[in-house]
C-alpha cells in the first residue's frame, strides 16, 4: 500500500516530520518499505498554455509554440508529440534548475529560437515514463509555480501490510491506526446520500450467497466520460501507484484507496438482462480488461447476465462490459466476496489486481453503501449523469459475524508481563472503532466489520500492546526451572562427531537436499528417489538418497579451483521413498589427493584406503557393540577396495574407493575415497567399566607368516586369537607390524609380521608357556590356511 | 719429602691441563693407578724407618685425596663442557615449519549454529529436532495456518505429489515438542528449512533455529528479555534490539526483531534478524496444551543471517558453493 503523505494529512495529522511518521507506522505493525519524494528537485517551472503551435520551419518531429507564462509569452521549441494549442503543461523558464541540477538555459534549435523547455513528467522527476509533456487541467492558473499547484512537496510512503491487515489498504484504515496512536480524531470525507433522479436499477440475481453474500449496484445515466479527471485526483492516484484513464475508473480506484472498497463498473448497454452473481461453469471464458483470455472453472465466482461472463467477480472485469469514454449509462458494482473464495484466483488468472489484493483479505461488509454514494457524487461532480437508486442485495446469512470478544485485566497481563493502565485499554480499543465496554475487571469487545483478523483475547491484547508501543514494553528475565536434566553418557552427540572430523583434518561442507536426478544416477542412487512435485529447476529436482553426489561435486569445483588435496565431510539427512518416506541422518567422509601436506619433513604419498579406513576406525572407537568390515558390492565403488561397516549384524555404512569409471564421466583425474555412515550407527558410545589392572610384566612375541594373499588380515586375527585364547585370554594384544609381497616372495603369496603380547592378571607368564602358545597359533595357522612360519 | 711436594704440585697442574676426559683419565693412572707415583710412594713407605711410617704414610694418604678431590672436580668440568657440546652440535633451525596435519574446520552455519545452541542450552534449552519432509498438519494446520491463506502462499512450499512437503520452518518442531513433552518445555531446535525462492538474498535451503518456552510466568516481556540477552551474548556486544509488530498465524502477539546495526560507513541501519510471538492458544491446544493453564513464547531465527552478520559475510551464495577458499576462512 502506497500512498501520500499529504494526502494522510488531510485525513490526520500528528505533526510528524516524515522520518519519525515513518518509524510510528513501522513500530504499529505497518511496515515501511520505501519512502520516496513525489517529485525530484527542481525550481522555476511555472503552469504555462500553450497559445500556438506551428510546425518548425527546419525539422519534422519539432514544433515552435507560443507559450504563455502569465506574466510574458514565450516562444518555446518541443519536441513532444502533444504539444498543441490550448494545452496547458509544465514550461521551465530561462534559469529553472531541474532534476539533476539540469539548468535551463535560452538556446537555439535548428535556428529558432527557444525561450525555456516544456516538461514531461520524467523530465521532473515525477514518474519513471511518459509519452510527451505534461498534461494540466484547464483550469490550471497559468504563471503559478508547479511545485506548489501540483502539491509536488510530498513523501510517497510505501507500506508492506501483513496478510491480517487488509482494513490498512485505504487512506481511511492508515489514518485510523495514526490517529488512534496521536491520540487524535481522523477526519473523514464527508459522504452525502445522493438522492436518486429516477428509479431505474439493475436486477441482481444473487445465486452464490455464501460467495457474494452482499452485492451493491447503481445505475447512472448520461454521463460525459469525456471529461477530464481533476488534477487533485490523478495526483493522488499517481502517487499511490494507479494511472489515470478515465474519470469513472479513476472515481472507483479513488474510492477504492480513500475508503478500501474496490468498485467496478460497467456499460450498462452491454448487460443484457439481469446481472446473475453465479459460480463459473468448467471451462468457461472470458477475455478480461487487459485482454487476456481467463480460463475459469467452477472455483470462481463470476458477476454474469443473462448471456454472459461480465466480470470475475473481486479479480477483474470482461473487455466487453467495460466502461470507455464514450460509455453514457453505467452500473457501478460494491460487493463484499468471501475473501476465500477470492484467495489465490488472481495468482490463479496470473493477473495481481488491486481488488483481487483487498477481497482476499477482506474488505469492510458494512461500507458497500458508504463506497456508492461516495463514488456517485464524485461521478457526478466530473461527469454529470442521473442517479438511480442505490440497490443492496443482501443474504445476512453468509455475512460475516461481528466478534463479540472478552479481556480480562488478568488476562492481559498473564500474557504481556506488565500490566497497562485500564484507561488506556478502553482509549485504545474505542479509538480502533472497537465498541468496549469495562466491567472493572473485563473488557467487552465487539471487532468492527474492517478487522477480519479478531477472534481471541489475544488478539486484543496484541491491539493494547502494539498502541503502548513494543519498545515501552519492559524486558524481563525469563523465571524458570533450576531443575537439573539428565544428558545421556553413551550419547554422542552429532557435535562431537563433527568436532572429532574436524580435528583430524576434514573440512565441513553443507550442500543442498536436493540434486538433479542425473546426479543420483551417475552414482546408482536415483532409486527410490524422492521427487519433488514443483521443483525449482532440473538440478534441484529430487531428494538426495546419499551423500555422495553432492560432495563429488564439490570435489570436482575444488578441483577446477586448484584445491587438489581435499578432506571433506558433510552430515545430513538423507531421503528415499519405499513402503513410505524414510529420513535418515547421514556422514560422508572423503578424501583425496596427498595423505599429508606436502611440507620438507615427511615424504609426499597420495590418500590410499588405509587413510580413510584410519579415519573410520577412529569414529568407531567407543562405539558400544561389534564393529566390523565385511564384502560388499557395491557398484559406484572399486570392486576391490570397498567393504561394508557392520555394528554388530547391521550394516551401518560402507567404505571405498570411488569407481573410476564413475569419476571419468566427472572428468575427476584423482583417487577418491569415501565413507558413508550411518549416524545413528554411530551415535551409541559404550560406558566405560572398571577393569582390574595386571601389575605382571607383558612378554611380546613377533611372529613372521607366509600365507595365500586371499586370506584376510581378519581371518588370520580370529585364528589367532582363537588358537591362544582357547584355554584363557592371555593374548592381549596382536598388531600387524608388516604386509610384504614381493620378490622374496613367492607370486600368490603375503608374508604377515605381527607382534603377540602376552599378559596374565595374577602372575608372571614363564617363556615355556607363551612359547607353547605362540606354537599353538602357528599350528592352528598352518591348519587353516597352510600359512609357513617365515624366520 | 721435597718429592712428594713435587708429586703435588704436578699432580694438580696435569689435572688442571687435562683437556678430556680421557687425558683425565690418563692422569688420574698416571699418578693414582696401581703403578702410579701416588701408589708407588704408598708401597714404598714399608722401607721406611717405624717412626716414620706414620708420618709419612698420612702425608701421601693426604695427597692421594687432595688428587682425587681435583681429577673429581675436573671431571665434572670436563663432562659438562663436554655435554654442552654435543648439545650445540645438534642445534635446529627451529624457524623450519613444523610437521603438521591438513586443517579442518567446520562449515559457517554449523560454527554459527553451534554458537547459538551453546548460548541456549547453558540457560537450560534442550535441543531437539524434526524431519525435514513434513506433513501439512505439523507445517501448517496445527501452526494455526487457514487453509488457502495468504500466509501459507508467503512461504513458497515445495511439495511433494503426495501431499507432504520440505518444511518451510522449523516450527513443526513446537508441535512435535509439545505433543511429545510435558510443561515446562524450554527447547530450541536447529536445523534445515527450504522455500522455493532462489536469488540475491535467497536460497531455497537455509538453516533456522527455533525457540519454544511453555509454562507459567512466561510473558511477552520476558520474551523479550530473553531476546535482548541472546543478540547481546551472540554479538558479544551491546546491541539495541527493537521489536515491531508484526503477523505470524501461529504466534499472538507477533512480533519482528531487529537489531541496530552499524554499517561499514558508519551509519546505523536497524537489520531485521528474526521473528517472534507468544504462541497462538490454537497451537497451544493443537499440541495438547491447556491455554489457560499455561503461556509460550516462540522464536525462530536464521542461521545464514546471523553468520552473515557476524562474520562479515556478504553473498549469502558463498554458503552452499563449499568454495575451500570460502570455507577455509572459517576454520580453527
Amino acid at each position: 500500500m502506497k500512498f501520500s503523505e499529504n494526502w494522510l494529512k488531510e485525513w490526520v495529522d500528528p505533526q510528524l516530520g516524515t522520518d519519525q511518521l515513518v518509524a510510528q507506522l513501522t513500530m504499529l505493525g505497518l511496515e515501511v518499505d520505501d519512502v520516496e519524494s513525489a517529485a525530484g528537485e527542481f525550481s522555476g517551472v511555472v503552469v504555462a498554455e500553450i497559445v500556438a503551435c506551428e510546425k518548425h520551419p527546419d525539422a519534422d518531429k519539432l514544433k515552435v509554440c507560443e507559450v504563455n507564462a502569465g506574466d510574458e509569452t514565450l516562444q518555446i521549441v518541443c519536441g513532444a508529440p502533444n504539444a498543441r494549442a490550448g494545452l496547458k503543461t509544465a514550461l521551465s523558464k530561462i534559469g529553472a534548475v531541474l532534476p539533476g541540477n539540469f539548468k535551463i538555459k535560452k538556446s537555439k534549435l535548428r535556428g529558432v529560437e527557444s525561450q525555456g523547455m516544456l516538461c514531461s513528467e520524467v523530465e521532473l522527476g515525477i514518474s519513471e515514463e511518459s509519452d510527451g509533456i505534461i498534461e494540466l487541467p484547464a483550469d490550471a492558473p497559468v504563471g503559478s509555480d508547479v511545485r506548489e499547484y501540483l502539491d509536488l512537496e510530498d513523501q510517497l510512503i510505501d507500506v508492506d501490510l501483513t496478510p491480517n491487515r487488509a482494513d490498512c489498504f485505504c487512506m481511511r484504515g492508515v489514518a485510523r491506526e495514526v490517529a488512534t496512536m496521536n491520540d487524535l480524531v481522523m477526519m473523514e470525507p464527508n459522504v452525502e446520500t445522493i438522492p436518486a433522479t429516477h428509479d431505474e436499477v439493475m436486477t441482481v440475481n444473487l445465486q452464490a450467497t455464501a460467495q457474494c453474500p452482499k452485492y451493491g449496484s447503481r445505475v447512472i445515466k448520461g454521463i460525459n466520460n469525456t471529461q477530464d479527471t481533476p488534477g487533485w485526483m490523478k495526483e493522488k492516484l499517481r502517487r499511490s501507484g494507479i494511472r489515470s484513464i478515465h474519470p469513472v475508473v479513476d472515481v472507483t480506484n479513488y474510492v477504492m484507496l480513500e475508503l478500501g472498497q474496490p468498485m467496478h463498473a460497467f456499460d450498462q448497454q452491454q448487460i443484457h438482462g439481469q446481472i446473475v452473481v453465479r459460480m463459473a461453469n468448467d471451462e468457461e471464458k472470458i477475455t478480461l480488461l487487459d485482454e487476456s483470455e481467463a480460463n475459469l472453472n467452477a472455483e470462481f465466482l463470476l458477476i454474469a447476465d443473462e448471456q454472459q461472463a461480465l466480470a470475475v467477480a473481486g479479480v477483474m472485469g470482461g473487455l466487453n462490459s467495460g466502461v470507455t469514454a464514450q460509455t453514457q449509462d453505467i452500473v457501478l458494482e460494491s460487493a463484499y466476496f468471501d475473501p476465500a473464495t477470492i484467495m489465490g484466483k488472481s495468482r490463479k488468472l496470473g493477473v495481481h489486481t488491486e481488488s483481487g489484493l483487498r477481497f482476499e483479505r477482506g474488505v469492510d461488509w458494512q461500507l458497500q453503501e458508504v463506497a456508492l454514494e461516495r463514488a456517485t457524487a464524485l461521478i457526478l461532480e466530473i461527469c454529470g449523469g442521473e442517479p438511480g437508486p442505490v440497490h443492496v442485495v443482501t443474504e445476512p446469512t453468509g455475512l460475516p459475524v461481528q466478534q463479540v470478544i472478552n479481556l480480562s485485566r488478568a488476562q492481559l497481563q498473564r500474557v504481556l508481563g506488565f500490566a497497562v493502565a485500564d484507561e488506556q485499554v478502553t482509549r485504545i480499543f474505542t479509538a480502533l472503532g472497537f465498541v468496549t465496554e469495562f466491567d472493572g475487571e473485563t473488557w467487552t469487545v465487539t471487532s468492527p466489520s474492517w478487522r477480519f483478523d479478531m477472534a481471541i483475547s489475544e488478539d486484543l491484547i496484541e491491539e493494547v500492546v502494539r498502541v503502548v508501543g513494543y519498545d515501552a514494553m519492559p524486558s524481563h528475565r525469563l523465571h524458570s526451572s533450576d531443575a537439573i536434566r539428565v544428558i545421556p553418557e553413551a550419547l554422542r552427540k552429532d557435535h562431537a562427531i563433527k568436532s572429532q572430523l574436524c580435528d583430524l583434518g576434514f573440512q565441513e561442507v553443507i550442500n543442498y537436499a536436493f540434486v538433479a536426478e542425473k546426479q543420483l544416477a551417475a552414482v546408482g542412487m536415483a532409486e527410490h528417489a524422492f521427487a519433488l512435485a514443483n521443483p525449482l529447476n532440473h538440478d534441484m529436482a529430487v531428494m538426495r538418497t546419499g551423500l555422495l553426489a553432492g560432495v563429488l561435486s564439490n570435489i570436482k569445483s575444488n578441483l577446477a579451483r586448484q584445491h587438489h588435496d581435499l578432506s571433506l565431510f558433510e552430515m545430513g539427512k538423507v531421503f528415499s521413498l519405499n513402503q513410505q518416506i524414510e529420513q535418515t541422518d547421514q556422514l560422508l567422509l572423503a578424501k583425496t589427493g596427498l595423505a599429508h601436506p606436502e611440507q620438507w619433513s615427511c615424504d609426499s604419498r597420495k590418500v590410499d584406503f588405509f587413510d580413510l579406513k584410519g579415519v573410520v576406525t577412529e569414529l568407531l572407537t567407543g562405539i558400544s557393540g561389534e564393529v566390523s568390515l565385511s564384502e560388499s558390492g557395491h557398484e559406484f565403488l572399486h570392486p576391490g577396495r570397498q567393504a561394508a561397516v557392520r555394528l554388530n549384524d547391521d550394516v551401518i555404512g560402507y567404505l571405498g574407493q570411488v569407481h573410476p569409471s564413475i569419476l571419468q564421466k566427472m572428468k575427476i583425474k584423482q583417487e577418491v575415497y569415501v565413507a558413508e555412515l550411518n549416524v545413528a550407527g554411530i551415535s551409541q558410545l559404550g560406558i566405560p567399566h572398571w577393569q582390574e589392572v595386571s601389575k605382571f610384566p607383558k612378554v611380546r612375541r613377533d611372529l613372521s607368516i607366509k600365507l595365500r594373499q586371499d586370506i584376510s588380515w581378519q581371518q588370520v586375527k580370529a585364528v589367532v586369537y582363537q588358537s591362544v585364547n582357547e584355554g584363557g585370554d592371555s593374548l592381549i594384544d596382536l598388531s600387524l607390524f608388516d604386509v610384504y609381497t614381493g620378490e622374496h616372495i613367492e607370486k600368490g603369496y603375503k608374508s604377515l609380521a605381527m607382534a603377540m603380547i602376552f599378559q596374565e592378571k595374577n602372575r608372571t607368564l614363564e617363556d615355556k608357556e607363551v612359547d607353547k602358545l605362540v606354537s599353538k597359533a602357528v599350528s592352528f595357522l598352518a591348519e587353516q590356511f597352510n600359512a609357513e612360519v617365515r624366520t | 719429602m721435597t718429592d712428594l711436594k713435587r708429586i703435588l704440585d704436578d699432580g694438580l697442574q696435569q689435572i688442571e691441563a687435562a683437556q678430556s676426559v680421557q687425558q683425565l683419565d690418563d692422569v688420574r693412572v698416571h699418578f693414582l693407578g696401581q703403578k702410579g707415583l701416588v701408589t708407588t710412594q704408598l708401597k714404598q713407605l714399608g722401607q721406611l724407618e717405624p717412626a716414620m711410617r706414620k708420618t709419612a704414610g698420612a702425608e701421601i694418604n693426604q695427597i692421594k685425596q687432595q688428587l682425587f678431590t681435583a681429577i673429581q672436580a675436573q671431571k665434572s668440568t670436563l663432562m659438562q663442557a663436554e655435554l654442552n657440546a654435543k648439545l650445540m652440535a645438534e642445534a635446529v633451525d627451529v624457524t623450519l615449519p613444523g610437521r603438521t596435519q591438513a586443517h579442518g574446520g567446520l562449515h559457517p552455519v554449523s560454527r554459527t549454529m553451534n554458537r547459538i545452541v551453546e548460548l541456549f542450552t547453558q540457560v537450560g534449552f534442550e535441543v531437539v529436532t524434526g524431519p525435514e519432509i513434513e506433513d501439512d498438519f505439523h507445517n501448517f494446520e496445527a501452526l494455526n495456518f487457514p487453509a488457502h491463506h495468504p500466509a501459507r502462499a508467503m512461504h513458497d512450499t515445495f511439495y511433494f505429489p503426495d501431499g507432504h512437503l520440505l518444511r518451510t520452518h522449523t516450527s513443526p518442531v513446537q508441535i512435535r515438542a509439545m505433543k511429545t513433552m510435558e510443561p515446562p518445555i524450554k527447547i530450541i531446535a536447529p536445523g534445515k528449512v527450504y522455500r522455493s525462492d532462489s536469488d540475491q538474498t535467497h536460497t531455497p535451503m537455509f538453516h533456522q533455529v527455533e525457540g519454544l518456552v511453555i509454562g507459567e510466568n512466561v510473558t511477552f516481556a520476558s520474551l523479550k528479555g530473553v531476546l535482548n540477552q541472546f543478540v547481546n551474548a551472540f554479538f558479544e556486544d551491546d546491541l539495541q534490539i527493537r521489536l515491531r509488530p508484526s503477523y505470524f498465524p501461529f504466534t499472538e502477539p507477533s512480533a519482528e526483531v531487529d537489531v541496530e546495526w552499524k554499517k561499514d560507513d558508519g551509519s546505523i541501519d536497524w537489520l531485521e534478524v528474526l521473528g517472534c510471538g507468544m504462541v497462538h492458544p490454537n497451537v497451544l491446544r493443537s499440541g495438547g496444551i491447556d491455554p489457560e493453564k499455561y503461556t509460550g513464547f516462540a522464536f525462530g531465527l536464521g542461521v545464514e543471517r546471523f553468520a552473515m552478520l557476524r562474520y562479515g559475510v556478504q553473498d549469502l551464495r558463498n554458503f552452499f558453493e563449499n568454495d575451500m577458499a570460502f570455507l577455509r576462512q572459517f576454520q580453527g
